[in-house]
């Protein structure tokens, strides 16, 4: 059994319970997800990044941790490189898991990953108060919580982007139709699905300019991956992304790359009280109103209201009928608030990687 | 919600008759959710189905109902009568699909414009013929069973290198799996083969999924490719053992992202090339190796997985579905819980669901006990917890069996400590398996041979491990382990029980739960609310937890009533019991009260959230009742759920819990045999001669005193408590010698007198302060020596003396005056009515509660019984009701399962054997019982019969049959003895021999062969008796086996056989009226 550790949030309330994983003191925005299945590729979403993450489902690391293998640059199994999440709390820990892909025991992936997480805590209660009140900051602490000062800071204040994206420009598979990704913090499973389609993805750090005369990259289309943090903070990207639409080149952007393309585009976006996170998040075609279950992990949003002329809501989310993505009346511009690549979660939506690579290549005109 | 969209007025719903093994409650919760939604709609609903004791037959839910056999020809009838728009055949189980799919291929719903609404019958069609499944899900690319049809041996060499080890021979068109077997390699294989062809002239060489991992998906689609997984589950035993005999946890808790997703994927894929509209299942194998899958099947119908996936996650499947048939969209229906979102959603649980089958063996004696691939369980409980430890202890308390948790009685701290020699216990699959695995564990055997053996996920087998190894470390440690918070709360959270934690530490539970209180540590309230969380939920669907802080709901304490539902389904405790718990919260709801509904059976309407204001989906255990009582404070009603209320009645009032109704004194003075015996004796009111003996000479002196035959009702079995009949002096030795009862101060033995030939009554009625308000007499059609449950109650009486009804009345008066009874009650008489004007009437037994027969009565007269009692519980005042005697009759019959009971004797007894019941109306009690004997399933036989008759006094009884029999034409086959009988009767038979005699032609092979379409056959006394407890195979059995297995209609009984024959001859089948029950009860 490990040692007794705390969960401290803003407004002052303590949850006790025992840690199974990095025994040191965080700090971060506490947030939950519904999901029940997924926690490698979840943990591994650079989206997470500052999050103290709740796993609403009670049992957590039943299958283990699978191993690294690395096919192609990219990691098998996971999402990125390494664990995002700052903290995690859960229910119960399974520590003798079981599954044939079981690497290590998910404690041991958390302590080797230096991520501290606590078990033993009513994380339905959690939940509630997180619902009622809105996302807040929160600390793990391993020690005594009334000896620990309370100095909560908002990670939100920060441009995250610049902590998850990549450093240099990477390659990856040699087709002929060329995609710029713009890596805000993006998941191994857009690669590995845009892949698929015979293309080269060049994956460049945010702040990098498709633009400048430094760039030695030929692209066709331009896609802003998902990331962490509030969208506003991320303006280098914003101006490169404003760039990109006034040179009518087909966009795609997925999550926070939603938030920035709007924002390019003219639009505001807002904070949501306590975000979307979790694999079963309905929305709506607003085109042919067919319906799709999403994988989601988002705070902020698309103000569907401030959208400039010429663009309209492409989905919208069937439980509280927030925007999940807007689409270019003419030119080919689309986003999706959720995640078309799942991993973790269901599958419905892939087919957007699909149709934004046909869609860039009918308004191309290339086959 | 926009109008129904398809402009469709009438519809006709098929249910799916009576409760059976393989197909219970589970359809009476997806037709009452249709019928609520068609409702909504103002559609008009015509429901068809003879099972009288389902709340989808109620008065509330369909527009119409027709007790009559679902059944091709009487559903045409109906259409014919109805002219119905649309027809429904996804609610009523394999029945209603069955019967749908011969209308269809008769041209009927083509014939009179039916539009068949939902999933298309095209579709229905690819799911249920296998070959076209095969090619289906190949043409989709995706992957079924490998299978390979081989002729002879040297195709078998030819095909050598094909196959994957390991593979499965079937022997093909062979029944039970004659000719199977598993090769590892090719020799064996070889063998196997050569085998298998001399039996068969093709053979099935399939691979075999050995310790595959199986999962079930729940589909919902709409008419406009909007698609869902509502659930997954997860079986805890591996292929190879029917999903409604395996252990099953939703969601899943060994598959990972891409597995869990994958095969979602798949499922979508499969749905939408079928297409489903509305609700379907599809199974899965998944290897445990490399996570490769397998498609084993797809039920494109509400069935028992969905229930259990409705429940578990809050997501109403079979209303959805219904809707999605009249052409919604699912993002235009609300979700119902959280009132705030849609119906297009997948449900995120924050909690371990596990189902348990119950099975019922021990009624069945000659059974067999192993599990495999065809269905035998009667029942089933689901637990709710936030751990799966707490969740299966909980549902193995559930189960209504005296098991406390996985630990049983045989790891029991002193036993543990008496014993020198530990041998394992056996793994294969049998209702035990589960504690035995738990026993093995305690004595070292390890995870991995155990999961070696059985092929159990070692995930779930770290689990119990979990449990044992911390009960282990308790009773096992040395030093005085003294109860400590921890240890309290530990224990609580792994699923203990308090009365476990009690005999732990060597204290009472009272103890252990004053120490709770103590500490605070108290189970908490929580919510299933389909989104874990993320949106609050309008509705109190609740369960309890130890791993919580804090409650989920507030407690406000208004007028509220509580009602403990019946708990699993068994032999003797079924859907009428629901019936009874749903009549009485729907009462109480309209009386201004907001009802509580406690329950753990997934089958049943009564834990769908809507019919209570609150559920609690909990063990129907004192420790849980007294937990909810501790919170609601409010009164209980423990008389409409059946025998496991009755029993915790007097526990629970022994800790002060106010219920409604009889005083806790009142209902022991019924229950204790003793005092209710010396209460009749005051009132002189007669009953059978009985006594209660503590050694076997006593009991023999006893039986030989009141003179045979005798009842014998032993208190303590080994094998379960049996009752028995002995017949004569040497019959009760040989029973005291060989059965396993156990006789002595502590487990007296009941004998009573068994008076042969008497007429059965059963009593219904409801009072107030001890005065009747309403009562029914309905009479058993077969005589005393036949449980109630298994005979046929017609109502109202048919061979009664006038003087013998006023008889009744009067005696059940005065005792429900004496006693006094306030509320339903329900008393068994014996009548012997052979000296005119001078009927005997004895009391057999009385019950404080609603009985079995109550909906039965209830709707055949048309005064719900229930309502009534419900409202005098309340405090209502009400007048006595006077029912007239009706002009028509009710007749209500068993079900049995005798079909997927291999080795069970099908012979009616004093214990009980069905499963399910139903009933039919009738202008005669002849055309009555035919219609209900249709309805259970029985063909019509066609004008040859087998009679083999024992014994004098059966071959007298049966003559007016056998007569009617032969003037209508039939062809009678006989028995040596029954042969001669009947010719000395003149009557002419052709002489079979029984099987010992060893001649052609052989009476078993007839009816194997189908020669005959009708078997009397009345046991001799004796071939009952001892016989069938020391196992030996009878010609009787063999020939009732033979029938069973054949589907030919069997009767045991002279007076019911009579019936029946009469009612050939008295009722051709086009002279059936199609009346509806509102043209019999106005």
């Amino acid at each position: 059994m490990g040692k007794t550790g705390f969960l401290i949030l803003e407004n002052g309330q303590i949850f006790e319970g025992k840690s199974f994983g990095n025994d040191r003191d965080v700090e971060g925005e506490v947030v939950f997800n519904t999901g029940m299945v997924g926690y490698p590729e979840g943990f591994t979403d650079p989206s997470y990044f500052g999050q103290i993450l709740t796993l609403t489902y009670p049992l957590i690391g039943n299958y283990g941790v699978p191993q690294y293998l690395r096919k192609d640059q990219i990691l098998s199994n996971f999402e990125s490189d390494k664990i995002h999440i700052r903290g995690l709390i859960v229910s119960s820990y399974i520590e003798n898991n079981s599954h044939w892909q079981s690497y290590q025991n998910l404690s041991s992936w958390l302590k080797e990953e230096k991520v501290p997480a606590l078990y033993g805590i009513d994380t339905r209660t959690l939940t509630k108060i997180i619902r009622e009140t809105g996302v807040m900051n929160g600390k793990i602490v391993l020690n005594n919580p009334e000896t620990t000062g309370i100095n909560f800071y908002d990670i939100n204040k920060e441009n995250l982007v610049s902590h998850v994206s990549c450093v240099k420009p990477i390659q990856y598979g040699n087709g002929k139709f060329k995609i710029m990704l713009l890596d805000c913090g993006v998941k191994y499973n857009q690669l590995r699905i845009l892949l698929k389609y015979n293309v080269t993805v060049i994956r460049v750090p945010w702040n990098y300019d498709p633009f400048s005369q430094l760039n030695e990259f030929k692209f066709d289309a331009l896609i802003i991956s998902n990331g962490p943090g509030d969208p506003k903070q991320v303006t280098t990207t914003i101006e490169t992304v404003k760039k990109a639409i006034n040179l009518d080149i087909p966009i795609l952007g997925i999550c926070l790359g939603n938030q920035i393309l709007a924002l390019a585009a003219g639009a505001d976006t807002y904070k949501l009280k306590y975000g979307h996170r979790g694999q079963n998040q309905p929305v709506i075609d607003e085109l042919n109103r067919k319906c799709y279950i999403t994988t989601q992990n988002h705070g902020y949003a698309v103000d569907k209201e401030s959208l400039p002329p010429g663009w309209s809501p492409w989905f919208t989310n069937l439980n509280d009928m927030t925007n999940e993505g807007i689409r270019h009346n003419k030119l080919p511009f689309f986003t999706s608030q959720f995640h078309p690549e799942a991993a973790p979660g269901p599958t419905d939506t892939e087919w957007i990687l699909e149709f934004f690579i046909k869609e860039a290549k009918k308004w191309l005109k290339i086959n | 919600m926009a109008k129904n969209k398809l402009n469709i007025n009438k519809i006709l719903l098929l249910g799916s008759g009576a409760l059976k093994i393989g197909e219970a409650g589970e359809f009476d919760y997806s037709g009452s959710q249709a019928a609520k939604a068609l409702k909504e709609e103002g559609i008009k609903t015509i429901l068809v189905n003879p099972n009288i004791a389902t709340i989808q037959t109620s008065k509330d839910l369909a527009d119409k109902v027709y007790f009559l056999p679902v059944t091709p020809y009487f559903v045409e009838k109906i259409i014919a009568k109805e002219k119905p728009d649309g027809i429904l055949l996804g609610f009523g189980g394999q029945t209603a699909l069955n019967t749908g799919m011969e209308l269809h291929n008769l041209g009927i719903f083509e014939k009179y414009g039916i539009k068949v609404l939902g999933t298309p019958v095209s579709a229905i069609i690819k799911t249920e013929d296998r070959l076209l499944f095969r090619q289906a899900i190949t043409d989709l690319g995706l992957k079924v069973p490998v299978s390979t049809v081989c002729h002879n041996i040297s195709e078998l060499y030819k095909l050598k290198n094909q196959f994957a080890y390991p593979v499965i021979v079937r022997a093909g068109f062979s029944l039970g799996g004659l000719g199977s077997g598993v090769a590892y390699n090719f020799e064996k294989l070889l063998e196997l083969s050569q085998k298998a062809l001399t039996l068969a002239p093709q053979i099935l060489i399939e691979e075999y999924l050995e310790h595959w991992k199986e999962i079930e998906y729940e589909i919902v689609r709409d008419k406009y490719d909007n698609t869902i997984t509502v659930c997954n589950m997860e079986n805890f035993d591996p292929m190879g053992i029917h999903t409604g005999e395996s252990i099953v946890v939703a969601p899943s808790q060994t598959l990972t992202n891409s597995e869990y997703h994958n095969l979602r994927e798949i499922a979508i894929k499969v749905v939408k090339s079928l297409p489903i509209v509305g609700e379907c299942n599809i199974q899965y194998a998944l290897s445990p190796k490399n996570g490769d899958y397998r498609i084993i099947e797809v039920n494109a119908r509400l069935s028992r997985s969905s229930a259990l996936a409705s429940k578990a996650t809050g997501y109403p499947l079979a209303y959805i579905a219904a809707k999605l048939a009249l052409g919604y969209s699912l993002s235009e229906i609300k979700n119902k819980v959280t009132q705030a979102t849609c119906a297009f959603f997948e449900p995120a649980l924050d909690y371990v669901v596990v189902k348990i089958p119950r099975w019922d063996f021990l009624k069945f004696k000659d059974m067999e006990q192993k599990l495999g691939s065809e269905m035998q369980s009667v029942g089933e409980v689901m637990a709710i917890g936030r751990t799966f430890e707490e969740a299966l202890q909980k549902g193995v308390r559930s189960l209504d069996l005296d098991y406390e948790g996985i630990i049983s009685d045989d790891l029991d701290k002193n036993k543990i400590q008496d014993r020198k020699k530990n041998e394992l216990k056996d793994l294969v699959p049998t209702p035990n398996r589960l504690y035995n695995i738990a026993y093995n564990l305690f004595y070292g055997q390890s995870i991995k041979e155990i999961y070696q053996k059985t092929g159990i996920d070692i995930w779930f087998l770290e689990r119990i491990n979990n449990v044992v190894y911390t009960y282990k470390n308790l009773v096992t440690n040395k030093k005085h382990v003294k109860l400590t918070k921890e240890i309290l709360l530990l224990l609580k959270k792994l699923g203990f029980s308090d009365k476990q934690i009690s005999e732990i530490f060597s204290l009472t539970w009272q103890e252990v739960r004053a120490f709770r209180k103590k500490w605070n540590i108290l189970p908490k309230v929580c919510q299933i609310d389909t989104l874990a969380g993320e949106f609050p939920a309008k509705t109190n669907y609740l369960y309890f937890s130890y791993h919580r802080d804090k409650n989920d709901i507030e407690y406000q304490h208004k007028k509220q009533v509580a009602i403990i539902g019946g708990g699993p389904y068994q032999i003797g405790s079924s859907v009428e019991f629901d019936w009874c718990a749903v009549t009485a919260a729907t009462t109480a709801k309209k009386l201004g009260y907001s009802p509580i509904m406690i329950n753990c059976n997934p089958e049943t309407v009564s834990t769908d959230y809507d019919i209570s204001d609150k559920l609690y989906f909990e063990e129907l255990t004192l420790e849980r009742i007294l937990d909810i009582y501790d919170i609601e404070k409010c009164p209980f009603i423990v008389s409409v759920g059946g025998q496991t209320p009755n029993t915790l009645a007097p526990k629970l009032a022994r800790q002060n819990v106010k219920f409604l109704c009889n005083l806790p004194e009142t209902i022991d003075k019924v229950e204790d045999r003793q005092k209710f015996s010396a209460f009749l004796d005051k009132l002189s009111v007669k009953q059978p001669k009985w006594g209660k003996l503590t050694s076997k000479s006593q009991a023999l002196s006893f039986a030989r005193k009141i003179g045979f035959p005798v009842l014998i009702r032993p208190s303590y079995v080994l094998s379960g408590r049996a009752m028995f009949a002995a017949y004569s002096e040497g019959q009760f030795e040989a029973y005291l010698e060989q059965s396993d009862s156990v006789i002595n101060p502590e487990y007296p033995l009941v004998i009573s007198k068994f008076i042969r030939g008497a007429k059965e009554v059963d009593f219904d009625a409801v009072a107030n302060s001890g005065k009747i308000l309403v009562s029914a007499i309905s009479e058993h059609v077969e005589h005393a020596g036949v449980h109630s449950g298994d005979a046929s109650l017609v109502l109202p009486s048919f061979s009664l003396s006038n003087k013998a009804i006023k008889d009744i009345s009067k005696v059940s008066a005065k005792i429900a005056q004496n006693l006094p009874i306030n509320g339903p009650f329900n008393i068994q008489y014996l009548v012997v009515d052979n000296i005119k004007d001078n009927p005997e009437i004895l009391v057999i037994e009385a019950n404080l509660r609603a009985s079995r027969s109550f909906p039965f009565v209830s709707k055949v007269l048309g005064v719900n019984f229930i309502e009534l009692a419900t409202k005098i519980m309340l405090g209502k005042k009400l007048k006595a009701i006077k029912i007239k005697r009706t002009k028509y009759y009710g007749i209500k019959v068993p079900h049995f399962s005798f079909t997927r009971l291999r080795k069970a004797d099908p012979v009616l007894r004093v214990e009980m054997a069905s499963t399910g019941e139903v009933a039919s109306f009738g202008d005669s009690v002849e055309e009555a019982y035919l219609k209900a004997i249709l309805a259970t399933g029985t063909p019509l036989p066609v004008k040859t019969a087998l009679l083999a008759l024992g014994g004098d006094e059966g071959k007298h009884k049966l003559l007016p049959a056998a007569q009617k029999l032969s003037k209508m034409g039939f062809s009678i086959f006989a028995t040596r003895n029954t042969s001669k009988f009947l010719a000395d009767n003149g009557i002419k038979s052709t002489f079979v021999y029984k099987v010992y005699e060893k001649g052609e032609p052989n009476v078993v092979d007839m009816i194997k062969q189908r020669k005959v379409s009708l078997v009397i056959n009345l046991s001799d006394r004796g071939d009952l008796g001892v016989k069938h407890l020391m196992k030996e195979i009878s010609d009787g059995f063999m020939i009732r086996r033979a029938a069973v297995d054949a589907n030919i209609p069997l009767f045991t009984k002279a007076t019911i056989a009579n019936l029946f024959v009469e009612s050939l001859a008295k009722c051709p089948l086009d002279m059936l009226k199609i009346k509806a029950w509102d043209e019999y009860v106005k």
